[in-house]
């Protein structure tokens, strides 16, 4: 299996973004923009459709020398983790393309359209990437088209947030960067050649401190992009600032990367660490469900409010994950897909009533549901979705994430349910006040309920919302394998743990029996031992 | 025996023709000068770009020659090679970004022109030169040069403040170097690089008199390559000069700094490495972290661009605290390569924003330029980017290669300082796309670039450079590694002179 789809997938939206430079004609841009966004998501469902759900390994792979020197090659695949993640990055592109095109992006839309096609080129890029280096350059490459889409046309205090995302996310990337470059220069000492291929890497021999160390490098990066407490404080900013596509592809797609990068590299390269840094990462993963949703619960703008519901849920992302077992780690590579589908969802919904009012206040709405009535029931759908309500997709991933938790620390399983409450609060709280209620102003009285352009974008994100929430075998199946494999892994670096621990422990017994014999030697023998 | 003495004789012209060619350019310019208007001197320039053409083929032919010339003055490798063709085509990109603007600004032409190939011969000299007195004549050549270009607005108080300022540090720490000189020969008893070496490999390091040498010799070149704290200079120096003047004190002179600053520490005094890196891991992490903390304070564009120029002399100097590692200086030479094509870019649009006799060189006079002139706002954050170490562009993988080679010397805190650094750098780059993007208002007209062809095409070029740099790397990372290999690989070519 071979071909050139990966390679397709990423640079058809590269070749797109620089054909839409050269028109000029507002709407040819958009629609050619959405075209161009079309091609990745048909050949991405071809990968679904394609996908051999029994390998663990990487599919569709290309391989290409680039840098020979350091041992850089071109090097793509996709597996059970990486594919529903590009899938979700091709549909949600073409949907903020589309939606974006119906006046929600009025400013020189030629220049959004070429951001937003680089910026996917980055993501899918990042997700197929199975060489270091190829990584960290798509990494490094979908940061631009993000910060300049908040510099350009963002809201408010869009300059704050841009510097914000910008010196955050470039300072976890560059220690990253460092963490690569020593990674590979370890597996040189060994091997005799440079690589920064992936499966090169697995193999390398570290001393502790050099593998808690490169785990930091690694784990620091991806912490602040995911974000975890206490790294987080640049999201409620970027989030809020950034344009409404801005946002659904920073929640429904770029913060992924932190969590993916997690699964994908953090955590294979170094099991030993990851296991041992465990109790560390579900503790604050755990700080961030609590600390997310209650200062969700107090936001008045309700932007806001969505941006940290989204530090509440990467939270029980990263609990997933470091239950470092089947269900906690298939939940949170589902819970991350649910998490692009529904807060994609909410911030296009969100979106929609700034175009018709320029507020994100809740004070502002009131009553919107007897005026907007389709908007209404599709929030809800999404709400509803986003608290993890049985039949809808959100339930599946929390569901699985507080399984794999409970097998593995109940402690924290609990605190999590806690977060699952206060979710369903703040989430019911702000539906109250913005839909139900007297129609409290009076120029919200004449605001127009969905286009058909808005209920195009939003009905296929509601199907999948059902669908997942149903039909969790097809998505669960393809992952497992790869899944398994990343457990293969851990388990063995567990096995590894014990054995060592076993046998610290068995010398100090045994120096313990020595001392006591000893003891036992110089006291005189007791009547009554 | 009698037909290689022949032979190696016939050859021996061979190294220095292109420093001829530029000689004899410059004089051209000089004797043709004065039939000139000031305002029309573009001509000047064009016989400057013809000579520097005649330079550069001429310096294709001095690859894989490796051997000695004028008894061991000037040495023929890859590594004199690489450089002087960096310093040409540097050069060359800012003769022609300086066409409309010499003309424009009413300097004089004849002048101007001449300085700048004379400035540059001095340069290709210090990487060329295989003899301290050598390398000393290239860098007063450059050097003296240099300090009247800096100071060729002659009305303008900040050029005068600037050039002062630049000569006379610039002649004490001269005098610096040609003390450590005059040191290093009482010490090891020559002024011969591979002598020096041979010397030092022999043992006898820790002569005094050899410390204090190299002590005062680490000045000389640290306040060439604007190392902290012998930097002062650099702010003024580049805010005053004509700016083509400071792109060319930005590249030119930091890359023949560097030529010469390598060849005698990371080769000469290689043996005894373990003196001086020490000292070079500290200036080096000082320089980085002095010159991003001051650049993201500055808000004139030439001042924040020469504290990154510091800055980027303090990642420089992380290849050369990795001395005894083989890999670093190739590294160097591939990130000045890459640094090279990425600042000039740099300058030629702080140049094309410029307007006659108003100098626009606020940061905030970028603000809006996205909106009026999208192609030239796109090569700035491109050029802004490849700064802040942006993939795949070539300041990135310049940094990659510099990293890991310094990784592999175990200098692993000072490449975390540096990451950490590179962190800081990115908010003053980003301030300048953030101005030409984001920010409202600020209407910025300019002369349109195309009646400005020579501008455009050094923009041009520099953009392509940046990006072929980094987007394709191989060839450019090869031939870096093997030109400083050349100049390791010394005893081979000592033989060959001592066969003579």
């Amino acid at each position: 299996m071979g071909g050139w789809y990966l390679t397709g997938l990423i640079f058809v939206p590269t070749l797109g973004a620089f054909g839409v430079l050269a028109l000029s004609d507002e709407v040819a841009i958009w629609r050619s923009a959405f075209i161009y966004s079309l091609i990745p998501l048909v050949i991405s469902l071809h990968l679904f459709a394609a996908f051999d759900p029994h390998q663990a390994g990487y599919q569709f792979v290309e391989q290409y020398a680039w840098i020979p020197q350091f041992g850089i090659s071109y090097h793509v695949g996709v597996d059970g983790i990486s594919l529903f993640l590009v899938i979700l990055t091709t549909l949600l592109v073409s949907l903020s393309l589309l939606y974006s095109g119906g006046g929600d992006i009025t400013k020189r839309p030629r220049e959004f359209c070429f951001m937003m096609l680089v910026l996917e080129t980055g993501l899918l890029g990042a997700l197929l990437a199975v060489d270091l280096f190829l990584f960290y350059v798509f990494w490094e490459v979908m940061l631009v088209p993000m910060y300049l889409m908040i510099g350009i046309w963002g809201h408010g205090r869009k300059i704050y947030a841009t510097f914000k995302f910008v010196i955050f996310t470039m300072l976890g990337s560059l220690l990253m960067l460092v963490a690569i470059l020593y990674l590979a220069g370890a597996a040189r000492a060994q091997t005799g050649h440079l690589s920064f291929d992936l499966p090169d890497l697995y193999g390398v021999a570290l001393t502790h401190a050099q593998a808690c160390w490169l785990f930091a490098g690694f784990a620091i990066a991806f912490a602040i992009k995911v974000p975890m407490w206490p790294v987080h404080t640049w999201l409620p900013d970027a989030h809020t600032e950034a344009p409404t596509a801005g946002s659904v592809m920073l929640a429904g797609v770029m913060l992924k990367m932190g969590t993916y990068g997690f699964v994908r590299f953090a955590i294979p390269l170094f099991p030993e660490i990851a296991i041992q840094a465990t109790p560390i990462f579900m503790t604050l993963a755990v700080i961030g469900i609590i600390y997310g949703a209650l200062v969700a619960m107090v936001q008045p703008n309700l932007k806001r409010l969505v941006a940290y519901s989204s530090v509440s849920h990467l939270g029980f992302v990263m609990l997933g994950i470091f239950a470092l077992n089947t269900q906690g780690l298939d939940g949170a590579i589902y819970q991350m897909l649910n998490h692009g589908v529904s807060t994609g969802a909410l911030f296009l919904l969100v979106g929609m009533l700034y175009v018709r009012r320029h507020t994100f206040e809740i004070a502002e709405y009131g009553g919107l549901a007897k005026i907007m009535p389709m908007y209404a029931a599709f929030f809800m759908i999404v709400m509803l979705s986003s608290i993890g309500l049985p039949g809808l997709n959100g339930f599946v991933g929390e569901f699985l994430i507080l399984l794999g938790t409970f097998l593995h620390a109940p402690i924290f399983a609990w605190f999590a349910v806690a977060g699952i409450v206060l979710g369903a609060l703040y989430m019911m709280w702000a539906y109250e006040r913005v839909m139900w209620g007297p129609v409290t102003k009076a120029v919200n009285q004449t605001l127009k309920d969905l286009s058909r352009r808005e209920i195009a974008v939003m009905v296929p994100l509601v199907a999948l919302m059902i669908l997942m929430g149903l039909f969790p075998r097809p998505l669960l199946s393809r992952m497992e394998p790869s899944v398994n494999a990343l457990l293969v892994r851990v388990q063995a670096a567990q096995a590894r743990l014990d054995a060592a621990h076993a046998h610290h422990d068995a010398a100090r017994h045994a120096g313990h029996a020595r001392a006591l014999a000893a003891l036992g030697a110089s006291l005189p023998p007791m009547a009554d031992q | 025996m009698n037909q290689f003495t022949l032979s190696a004789v016939h050859f021996a012209w061979l190294p220095i023709l292109p420093l001829i060619a530029m000689a004899l350019g410059a004089m051209t310019v000089m004797l043709v000068g004065p039939q000139v208007d000031d305002d029309d001197s573009a001509g000047l320039g064009v016989i400057a770009l013809l000579t520097l053409l005649i330079a550069f083929v001429l310096t294709l032919f001095t690859f894989s020659q490796n051997h000695l010339a004028f008894g061991g003055a000037l040495v023929a490798d890859d590594y004199a090679a690489f450089f002087d063709l960096l310093i040409i085509i540097a050069t060359a990109v800012i003769v022609a970004m300086s066409l409309d603007y010499v003309s424009d600004e009413g300097l004089a032409g004849a002048e101007y022109y001449a300085l700048i190939l004379f400035s540059a011969l001095g340069m290709m000299l210090m990487a060329a030169a295989d003899d301290l007195i050598i390398i000393f004549l290239g860098l007063e050549t450059m050097s003296l040069a240099i300090y009247a270009l800096a100071g060729f607005m002659r009305r303008d108080p900040k050029s005068n403040e600037g050039a002062i300022k630049y000569f006379i540090l610039g002649a004490f720490s001269t005098g610096f170097l040609l003390y450590g000189i005059a040191l290093v020969y009482g010490a090891t008893g020559t002024i011969k690089l591979e002598p020096i070496r041979a010397a030092l490999a022999a043992g006898n390091a820790s002569n005094p008199l050899l410390l204090l040498g190299l002590g005062l010799m680490l000045i000389g070149f640290g306040f060439k390559v604007a190392a902290v704290p012998f930097h002062m200079w650099t702010p003024d120096a580049y805010q005053g000069a004509p700016t083509p003047v400071t792109a060319f004190m930005a590249v030119g002179v930091k890359i023949a700094a560097f030529a010469g600053f390598m060849r005698v520490f990371m080769v000469s005094l290689g043996p005894v490495s373990a003196e001086w890196s020490g000292v070079l891991w500290v200036i080096a992490a000082i320089t980085m972290t002095i010159g991003n903390l001051t650049a993201l304070v500055q808000d004139n564009i030439k001042r924040m661009l020469a504290y990154s120029a510091i800055a980027n002399a303090g990642y420089l100097m992380l290849g050369m605290a990795a001395a005894p590692a083989r890999a670093a200086g190739g590294a160097m030479l591939y990130y000045l390569l890459g640094y090279a094509f990425t600042n000039l870019g740099a300058f030629a649009v702080v140049i094309a924003l410029a307007r006659r006799s108003e100098t626009r060189d606020r940061i905030s006079d970028f603000r809006g330029l996205a909106r009026t002139h999208p192609g030239l706002a796109a090569a700035m954050a491109l050029f802004m980017l490849s700064l802040a170490g942006v993939p795949p562009l070539a300041g990135f993988v310049g940094k990659f290669y510099l990293f890991s080679a310094a990784l592999g010397a175990g200098l692993v805190w000072l490449v975390v300082i540096a990451a950490l650094n590179s962190a800081i750098s990115v908010y003053y780059y980003t301030r300048v796309i953030v101005e030409m993007y984001a920010r409202e208002g600020g209407e910025v007209t300019i002369e349109p670039l195309g009646a400005r062809p020579a501008l455009l095409i050094s923009i041009v070029v520099a953009v392509a450079g940046t990006i072929l740099i980094g987007l394709y790397p191989q060839p450019y990372m090869s031939s870096a590694a093997a030109a400083y290999a050349s100049a390791v690989r010394r005893p081979a070519i000592a033989a060959t002179a001592a066969l003579r």
